[in-house]
This record gives structure tokens, C-alpha cells and sequence, in this order.
């Protein structure tokens, strides 16, 4: 090859280069401007339920039997479209597991046949410290100003890293397309279902404060899980808090979970 | 230099040959794959990363090892290595390819992957770890390259690759470190939840990584009587010892926190990996003793320095590779996520369509590594600097 | 040059193909209308026609990342009216034929985007 068409390539390449990451820049900035689009503007509901951070406080103690949690399961999976997928490549938003699989450190070889032969309901804690919004890499979960941590579906490239990072095992990841396992027309019309590829968890029904409803499983449970602001000292939550003994689950990894146990 | 490509013997046609074969045969069952979900894959709810994953921690370390002849030549300057280092780090750059490919096919939404770049995020590892590949598979083809060409011409590399060549020695580390990141920040996995664990990944890509390229350079004396030389193969083999040394030494480390301080959590996965759950054996555990026996083979011949520099060289380097595959091909995923968040127990074993698809990804490094070596032969032999 | 007659033959040939998709959309039927038909019961959308059909994308990510991060999930449009922010259950109520009006103008302009793999069609437009 010789020097001039070399040295004319090399320009011809580091101007198509710069040419290109100088689009890319001007389109990112434009981008992460912000500039909006819509000309009207936006705001919340005026029915929303608004509080600095949501929590959920479950009184096991109301609830006697695994059939006692079958409300609460159907009522969100109805609501949000969750197939049931047999095997273990399985959807679960709300489930129930024993006691020593619910709190592992907590377990002794002789507590109580209550306590050990009864089920527990698991979710996602929307923790104040999550690690799985600390790892996911497009921010495709975050968490909001008032304590939920949500996922949006449209981001996620599916690379399971929350899944690794969540100790709670609350996260699901579509192995199979979900619709295949919904009946047609699929339970709740009016939410949508989630695709092949993306993670998915519980979401506090975000979508159920913001026109002023109460979750899902709160308003199947008749009164026996509570939710509110714990930030409020006067929500229930926190008077549910101070009058009971209440645990929750792996405190001691930092993640700060929303969800607590009354035992 | 390309023109190196399409001289060869018929040999080496067929080999190409069966390579593209085996790629498009395992890119059908990707196409699988992309249709119907990973659903196709062993993985599962608790078991959320598998095969690919791992297969991607162990190429990262290969292509870490490149740093190995990289800096005892220039920080050392041990000439004797000159001849061999471009096989290094175009062994680095399939790597690195590879370590693309498979984190491309682990993801479940492939055609978003830009999203990495488009919302970055600097608090999540994966971030860092895609510019610390993406910068290494640079670095090694630009230094590769124009080490190359000046050994072509029979000139001095210019200078301005110097200080990239400084700047891929660091790199190098930080690749791997960056990895273990992935694994070794993530609060409640017990068997990663380890200080070490960037240390325990340096070591055994330093020993497993050249001791996958000698073995290479050994099929490719064979082949094309090319000589890395008997002094640089001796040296290579004292630095493999020391770092797999360094290797069982760390997993000893390991194995003593775990069991003197008897926490159940960080003893688990060890037990699990070796004695399997419930009386049973898991199917891995055979695999771990594999590895535990060929580790210790491997030290015993590759110690005694008249046994490393004999005949058995070859047996030993395979047995130490497959040990370090072993550790953290298999052992490393299976036992972060089968004894699981719930302290139970999800057993994992990929299926036969996984296992297609990370050999079409190995087809795809050893096409990516055949050329790029069938380029370097071609210049090596020209400038006559093919043995001594 | 060598083979001189081969290379510009060649290098016309290219050119001719490379830029072909330009040829027949110059000759060919001018493109001026879809045929989409419109939500009969309702006159205005949220916002004038122009915007909605130049920007509907636009708008529709910025509905996702508004509603979905910042828990903003009203819309007060320019003419003040407030509208839930929801596709399935704000804008498909109105454009509720899929066929004739999403499908129709996205397959004349090569564009499919995958919303309908998780939000869903309203049934009359199955």
C-alpha cells in the first residue's frame, strides 16, 4: 500500500469517526436535555395516594392457613396479568414459602410446629437500599421518590443481573413468552403483560395508587396487611409497627426492606 | 497484511471450513434461542445465569493472561518473549470476542443492548466491565496490529504505541478485576461475597491463559514448525507454576474462612460443590474432584523443574486448564446460585441445545484466533523470525 | 486502467442498484395517503393533528418515562383538557381499530414496532 492513499485513508477513517461520535454526542445531548416534547405538561392524579416511602406491614398471625393467602395471590395475579408457568422457569410476584426458607437466619432446629409449619407470603421488599437497582446496568429498575422500586419493561435487556443482586429471590425473568400461559383475553385487559426476555417483580401496584387504590393483595386481605407511609407517624403501618414485634427479612445485608412481618 | 489470509495450505481451508460449518449449525439453534426465549437454556428462577455466563468470567481471564508476556517483555524487557507476544494478544482479542458473544447471547433482549450506552450507568459493574472490554479488544488489535507491521517491515514500532502498550499491561488487570466485581458486590450470594475473589480470578486467568496459549503454540509447532523459542517456553511455565500456585493457594484461603469460622451460609456452596445435597452426590461434585486431582497432578509434574521442561509438559498444562475451567466455568455459577436465596437448594445442569450455543461462540474464537494467527505466521515467517 | 470496461460497468451497476430505492419511489405512485381510518366518535385527539401524527412516538415515550419514573400519569394537554397517561387504556379507547389505523400507516412506512408484545390490542381491531 503506499504512504499517500494509506495517509488518505487514515483521514478518510478518523473523519468518519469523529464525524460520527460527534453525532452521537450531539444527538445524546439533545437526548439527556430533556427537551420536552409534548406542548401540554404533566402532573400527578388528583386522586393519587402519595407518601415519602411506602411500606407493607403483613400480621401473619390473622392468617391461618396457606388457603388464607389465596385471596391475596389471585388478586394480584389477576391485576397485573401473571401466567402461571409450571417448572422453574416460573413467574412470582406473590407466593409462600415455609419459615426457614422466608427467614433462613432466624430458624432453630426446635421452634414452635406453628411457626415452623406454617407459610409465609413473599414479595419484593422495595428496599431503601436495593442491590438490584445498585447493578442493573440501563437502569431499567430504579427506585422512585417514594420508595418503590420499579421496573420499566421497555429498557430491560434481559441481562438477569438484578436477579444475581436481589437477595430475596423477588425477581422473575420471561424464559418463555408469558402470553402463552394467559388465557385470551388475558385477565385484566386494562394493564398490560409483560414480553419474552425482560425481568419482572412486584410493584406495589404503582399503577393502583396513582388513581387512589390500595394494592392489590392490601384490598384482598380484608385489613390483615396494612400499608402506608412510614415516614408518617400517625399511618397505620407505624402504629402497627410500634404495638407489635415485627421482623424482617435478611436485615442484616443493609438492603432496608419495606416489607415487615408481624409474627 | 489480509493477503496472509488466502495463502495456505489445503488444511488450513478445511479447518476454516468446518469452523463456519459448526458456527451456522450452532447459530440455528441461537435462532432457536432467539424465538422461543431462553426458556430453551437449563437456567431457571434461581439459577438465573448459567453456562454462558461462566464461559464468559473464563475468557476474560484468557484474555487477561496476555499481560503475562506483555509485561516481563516491555516492563522487563525480556527479549526472549518478543517472538511470541503478537500470539498473545491476538489470543486476546478472540477472547474478548468471545466474552462479547456470550454475554450477546445470555441476554434475553439482544436488540436493546445499546441501552448500556444509551442510559449509563456508573453505578452498575456491568457498565464498567462493557468499557473495559470493549477498550482491551482495541487496545489489543491496534498494538497487535502495528507491532506486527513494523516486524513486517523490519523497523522499530513507532513510538507512540509505547505508551498504549504500558496502558494495556494495567488494562489488562482491570479487565479481570472489573469481573469479579460483577460477582464479588452482590450482598447475600455467600460463595461470591468474597474480598478475594478479584485476586482468586487474576491468579487462575495468569496460570490457565498461558498455559491454553502454549498448548496452542505447541499444535502450531507442530503444524507449521514455527519455534516460540525453549528459553521464552521455559520461562512461561515457571510464571503458569507460580500463579497456580497463587490459585490453589487463594481456594485454600477460601476453603479456610469458610469452614474455621463455621458460618452455615459460607460453608454451603463448598459443600454443595464437593459432597452435593442430601447424601447425593451432584453432578458437579465429580467434576470438582476432577478438578481438585488434576489441580494437584498438574503441580507435580509442572514443579519439579527437570519434569516442566520434559515430555509431560503438554499432560500437565491440560490437566491445570481444565482444573481452572472447572473452578470457574462450572464451579463458580453453580455454586453462587444452586445453593440458593432461599438457603435451599436449585439444582442447574445446562441442556444440549446451551451447550450448542456456547460452542458455536468457541467456533467463532477459534475462527476469530486461526486468522488472526494465520496472518502473524505469515509475517513471522517472511521476516524470518520463526525459530531461531 | 486495467479491465476498464469491467470496472465501470461494475461501478454502474452498483450505482444503479445502491440508489434504486430512490428511482422507484421517484417513479412511482406518489405517496400521499394511508387510508387510516379514523376513531368515528371522537373529533380531536389529544393534541392537533400534525403533532400527533409527526411526534405520536416522541409522545409516546415521553408518556412511558414520565408516568413510569416520575409517577406523573396525567396528561394536561395544551387546549387543558387532562387525559390519563396510559396507551392501553387512554389512547386505544378511542383508536380502537388496530387494523385500519395503527397497522396501516406503520406497514406502509416499514415501521413495526413491538408495543403489542405486551400492551394489547383492543379486540375489534383483531
Amino acid at each position: 500500500m503506499n504512504t499517500s492513499r494509506r495517509s488518505f485513508l487514515k483521514v478518510v477513517g478518523l473523519s468518519a469517526f469523529a464525524l460520527s461520535s460527534g453525532m452521537a454526542s450531539l444527538a445524546g445531548t439533545a437526548g439527556a436535555a430533556g427537551a420536552q416534547i409534548a406542548p401540554g405538561r404533566y402532573e400527578r392524579g388528583a386522586k393519587a395516594l402519595t407518601a415519602k416511602r411506602w411500606a407493607m406491614v403483613i400480621d401473619t398471625r390473622q392468617f391461618h392457613s396457606p388457603e388464607d393467602y389465596e385471596a391475596l395471590i389471585e388478586a394480584c395475579h389477576k391485576v397485573h396479568n401473571v401466567p402461571h408457568i409450571p417448572g422453574n422457569q416460573n413467574i412470582k410476584w406473590f407466593w409462600l414459602d415455609k419459615y426457614d426458607r422466608v427467614f433462613p437466619d432466624d430458624m432453630n432446629a426446635h421452634i414452635n410446629t406453628k411457626t415452623r409449619q406454617a407459610e409465609y407470603p413473599l414479595l419484593c421488599n422495595h428496599c431503601s437500599n436495593p442491590p438490584c437497582v445498585r447493578v442493573c446496568p440501563t437502569q431499567a429498575t430504579y427506585k422512585m421518590e417514594d420508595g418503590i422500586v420499579a421496573m420499566d419493561y421497555h429498557r430491560c435487556i434481559g441481562c438477569r443481573f438484578c436477579m444475581a443482586g436481589c437477595p430475596y429471590g423477588a425477581r422473575s425473568f420471561n424464559f418463555v413468552d408469558p402470553r402463552k400461559y394467559l388465557s385470551d383475553p388475558v385477565p385484566n385487559p386494562a394493564f398490560p403483560t409483560r414480553m419474552i426476555g425482560v425481568v419482572e417483580k412486584c410493584t406495589f401496584c404503582a399503577e393502583r395508587l396513582a388513581e387512589g387504590k390500595m394494592p392489590a393483595c392490601v384490598e384482598a386481605s380484608g385489613g390483615k396487611v396494612l400499608f402506608g407511609d412510614l415516614e408518617d407517624p400517625n399511618s397505620t403501618v407505624r402504629q402497627a409497627l410500634a404495638a407489635n414485634y415485627s421482623i424482617r427479612r435478611k436485615p442484616n445485608l443493609g438492603t432496608q426492606p419495606g416489607v415487615y412481618y408481624l409474627i | 497484511m489480509l493477503e496472509k489470509l488466502f495463502t495456505g495450505p489445503k488444511s488450513y481451508y478445511v479447518w476454516l471450513l468446518f469452523l463456519l460449518c459448526v458456527i451456522a449449525g450452532c447459530g440455528l439453534v441461537y435462532l432457536d434461542q432467539l424465538q422461543n426465549g431462553l426458556g430453551i437454556t437449563g437456567m431457571n428462577r434461581d439459577v438465573s445465569w448459567g453456562l454462558y455466563i461462566s464461559q464468559f468470567t473464563y475468557f476474560v481471564g484468557v484474555a487477561a493472561s496476555a499481560v503475562m508476556l506483555v509485561l516481563p517483555a516491555y516492563f522487563h524487557h525480556y527479549k526472549k518473549f518478543k517472538r511470541m507476544i503478537i500470539f498473545g494478544e491476538f489470543m486476546a482479542v478472540a477472547a474478548v470476542v468471545m466474552c462479547a458473544l456470550f454475554i450477546v447471547v445470555d441476554l434475553g433482549q439482544p436488540q436493546r443492548m445499546l441501552n448500556v450506552m444509551l442510559h449509563p450507568t456508573p453505578n452498575s459493574v456491568m457498565f464498567y466491565d462493557m468499557i473495559v472490554l470493549v477498550g482491551y479488544l482495541c487496545l489489543n488489535i491496534i498494538i497487535g496490529w502495528v507491532t506486527l507491521e513494523a516486524e513486517r517491515l523490519d523497523v522499530e514500532p513507532p513510538k507512540w504505541v509505547k505508551p498504549l502498550i504500558y496502558l494495556s499491561v494495567l488494562w489488562a488487570f482491570s479487565i479481570h478485576t472489573v469481573t469479579a466485581f460483577l460477582y464479588a458486590g452482590i450482598p447475600g450470594r455467600h460463595y461470591w461475597l468474597t474480598a478475594i475473589m478479584a485476586a482468586r480470578f487474576l491468579s487462575s486467568a495468569f496460570c490457565s491463559g498461558p498455559a491454553i496459549l502454549l498448548l496452542l503454540l505447541f499444535l502450531v509447532r507442530r503444524l507449521t514448525g514455527f519455534d516460540p523459542g525453549r528459553d521464552a517456553i521455559r520461562t512461561l511455565s515457571t510464571i503458569i507454576v507460580y500463579a497456580m500456585c497463587v490459585n490453589v493457594f487463594f481456594y485454600l484461603l477460601e476453603i479456610f474462612t469458610a469452614f474455621y469460622s463455621q458460618i452455615p451460609g459460607h460453608m454451603e456452596p463448598m459443600l454443595f460443590l464437593f459432597s452435593g445435597h442430601g447424601g447425593h452426590l451432584a453432578w458437579v461434585s465429580y467434576w470438582m474432584w476432577a478438578a481438585v486431582i488434576m489441580a494437584f497432578a498438574s503441580l507435580a509434574i509442572l514443579i519439579p523443574p527437570q519434569w516442566r521442561t520434559g515430555p509431560l509438559l503438554p499432560l500437565a498444562l491440560i490437566m491445570l486448564v481444565a482444573a481452572s475451567w472447572i473452578d470457574k466455568g462450572l464451579g463458580l455459577l453453580i455454586g453462587g446460585f444452586t445453593p440458593n436465596m432461599f438457603e435451599a437448594f436449585t439444582p442447574y445442569m445446562p441442556t444440549g441445545k446451551e451447550i450448542a450455543v456456547a460452542l458455536g461462540v468457541y467456533a467463532v474464537g477459534a475462527l476469530v484466533l486461526s486468522l488472526l494467527w494465520k496472518i502473524a505466521l505469515g509475517v513471522k515467517r517472511e521476516a524470518r523470525h520463526f525459530s531461531d | 486502467m486495467y479491465n476498464a470496461k469491467a470496472v465501470i460497468t461494475g461501478i454502474v451497476i452498483f450505482v444503479v442498484l445502491f440508489s434504486s430505492p430512490f428511482w422507484v419511489g421517484y417513479l412511482g405512485q406518489n405517496y400521499t395517503k394511508t387510508d387510516i381510518v379514523l376513531p368515528k366518535d371522537e373529533k380531536n385527539c389529544i393534541e392537533d393533528v400534525e403533532f400527533m401524527r409527526a411526534q405520536h412516538m416522541r409522545l409516546l415515550n415521553e408518556w412511558r418515562d414520565e408516568a413510569l419514573r416520575k409517577e406523573n400519569r396525567v396528561y394536561v394537554s395544551k387546549d387543558g383538557k387532562k387525559w390519563a397517561i396510559s396507551l392501553q387504556n387512554t389512547c386505544l379507547k378511542c383508536h380502537n381499530n388496530y387494523k385500519e389505523f395503527c397497522e396501516k400507516c406503520h406497514v406502509a412506512n416499514s415501521v413495526y414496532p413491538y408495543c403489542w408484545t405486551c400492551h394489547i390490542i383492543p379486540t375489534e381491531g383483531k
